[in-house]
């Protein structure tokens, strides 16, 4: 085992709160992730101290979650709260750089909850057939 | 208050080889406010462990960025080899530590060169290079490949260096170090240089760790923290100390990575020295099932990736979260207050990758 990871699962509402307690105590904000897990999405919110890794977990519905803005306690999330709003759709409430939707530039709108081939793209040729 | 003009830098500059945008708000020449862009190259590779499996993924990690590949693959697999419980063999890890530290020295002497290239010492950026050269040449000597090495898979290394080998590598890297002491002593000691760098762009140590900032660009504030320290690889069996300063500037955020390079040196003598012979890899059966953040150091600073299987050949979901990500709201706080010209340069200290950022 390379390191001991702790996840912890917070309620979206108290979010804030929770990120507010460590940075208080130093922690750095890691990193902020979404995963698709059928019709729903998993939030990560990952900080660091001294190399100890503590993770906030809570679960979104796919289409139409919504989460508060942690840019008030940690300026530097707004990179990663662009992102999930421009790849998975998640509405972030209060993000102080909000990019509106144009922090990537996607050829689809939130790419990441959408099925791996859209229906529209046509199934490639078998060899031989013209 | 001056006349406030935006500024457009870039997608296209002349010292980014990759496109970024910032708007630079500037009253006369000061810059007052810098809103960076990001996304013109954004290739959702993350998805394609969807497409992918868990073995093959690892060519598409190392593809991520062509700088700090091997490093990606590194990462990629020790997350895997996480979740799937596997003890990888002592010398395929001291194999790892070897490449990555040849990554580090090649990337931090490109690096050198833009940077010098960047402040117009033309005859500094070609030397860098030149060096730079010789270190790929070892590259490829062990590995076969110059950029993307392909030698790191799931359950330890592809290829093994011979005695041979090993020797004549140690043997040219006392011709690098030589060499890199002659550029280091211009970085750090030349009058021009130092004047483009020293008190530029400072970052607080408080503002580093608020900002989220990683690497040589946290270490450069004071913050001596580097996840070689999670003892990762061989990492746990060598002498190692993270090398910081505390000014917080451009010449810091430089010196940091001119020490490195011989630190990395150093790591590569004593992996070499420690290095048990062995097997290189074990073999994997079975799916990941379960889920790790790996987080590695990379020539930028620590790489983070989130790494989900459900017992299927393919990934559920794999997320990287790159250096240079990381760092942008630092560069961010960098700008506000510098001048104008100052930018080029205050860009080039983070040693921005956007191929890592636009995975």
């Amino acid at each position: 085992m390379i390191e001991e990871q702790t996840i912890i699962g917070v309620m979206p509402e108290m979010l804030v709160a929770e990120a507010r307690k460590l940075c208080e105590q130093g922690y750095r904000l890691v990193q902020i992730c979404a995963t698709r897990l059928g019709e729903e999405l998993q939030m990560d919110y990952s900080f660091d101290l001294n190399r100890k890794f503590v993770n906030f977990r809570f679960l979104l519905p796919k289409t139409g979650g919504r989460v508060p803005s942690i840019t008030g306690v940690y300026f530097c999330a707004f990179t990663y709260e662009n992102e999930i709003s421009d790849l998975f759709g998640v509405q972030v409430e209060g993000n102080a750089l909000d990019f509106k939707g144009n922090f990537y530039t996607t050829a689809m709108k939130h790419p990441f909850i959408q099925d791996a081939v859209p229906a529209s793209v046509p199934a490639p040729a078998k060899p031989g057939v013209q | 208050m001056g006349h406030r003009t935006i500024i457009p830098f870039g997608p296209q500059h002349p010292v980014l080889p990759e496109p970024i945008h910032i708007d630079l708000v500037v009253e006369d020449e000061k810059v007052v406010e810098a809103v960076p862009s990001i996304g013109f190259i954004h290739r959702g590779l993350e998805r394609l462990v969807e497409k992918k499996d868990f073995v093959e993924f690892v060519y598409i990690a190392e593809r991520i960025c062509g700088i700090c590949s091997f490093i990606h693959g590194q990462t990629y697999c020790q997350g895997v080899e996480e979740i799937m419980k596997i003890e990888v063999p002592t010398r395929a890890k001291y194999l790892r530590t070897i490449w990555g530290e040849l990554s580090r020295i090649h990337s931090h002497l490109l690096w050198a060169g833009l940077m010098a290239d960047g402040f117009g010492f033309e005859s500094l950026f070609m030397h860098s290079w030149r060096v730079r050269e010789q270190v790929l040449d070892i590259i490829e000597a062990t590995t076969g490949g110059r950029v993307i090495f392909g030698s790191c898979k799931v359950g330890g290394a592809r290829r093994d260096i011979s005695p041979e080998q090993m020797t004549w590598m140690l043997k040219q890297l006392e011709v690098v170090e030589k060499e890199m002491r002659l550029i280091v002593d211009v970085f750090m000691n030349d009058d021009s240089v130092k004047h483009r760098l020293c008190g530029v762009g400072v970052i607080s140590k408080a503002d580093a760790i608020s900002l989220g900032a990683v690497g040589p660009t946290l270490r450069g504030s004071g913050v001596a923290d580097d996840m070689r320290l999670l003892k990762y690889a061989a990492f746990g069996e060598l002498d190692f100390a993270p090398i910081s300063r505390t000014d917080g500037d451009s010449y810091s955020r430089c010196a940091v990575r001119c020490d490195e390079l011989f630190q990395s040196l150093d790591i590569i003598r004593q992996a070499a020295a420690k290095m048990p012979t062995g097997e290189i890899a074990v073999k994997v059966t079975g799916n990941p099932s379960g889920e790790f953040f790996s987080r590695v150091e990379q020539p930028r600073g620590e790489v983070v990736y989130y790494i989900k299987g459900n017992g299927t050949k393919n990934l559920t979901r794999f997320r990287a979260r790159t250096p240079t990500f990381a760092n942008v709201p630092a560069l961010v706080k960098m700008l506000a207050g510098c001048e104008l010209a100052d930018v080029p340069v205050l860009v080039l200290t983070i040693d921005p990758c956007i191929s890592c950022t636009e995975r």
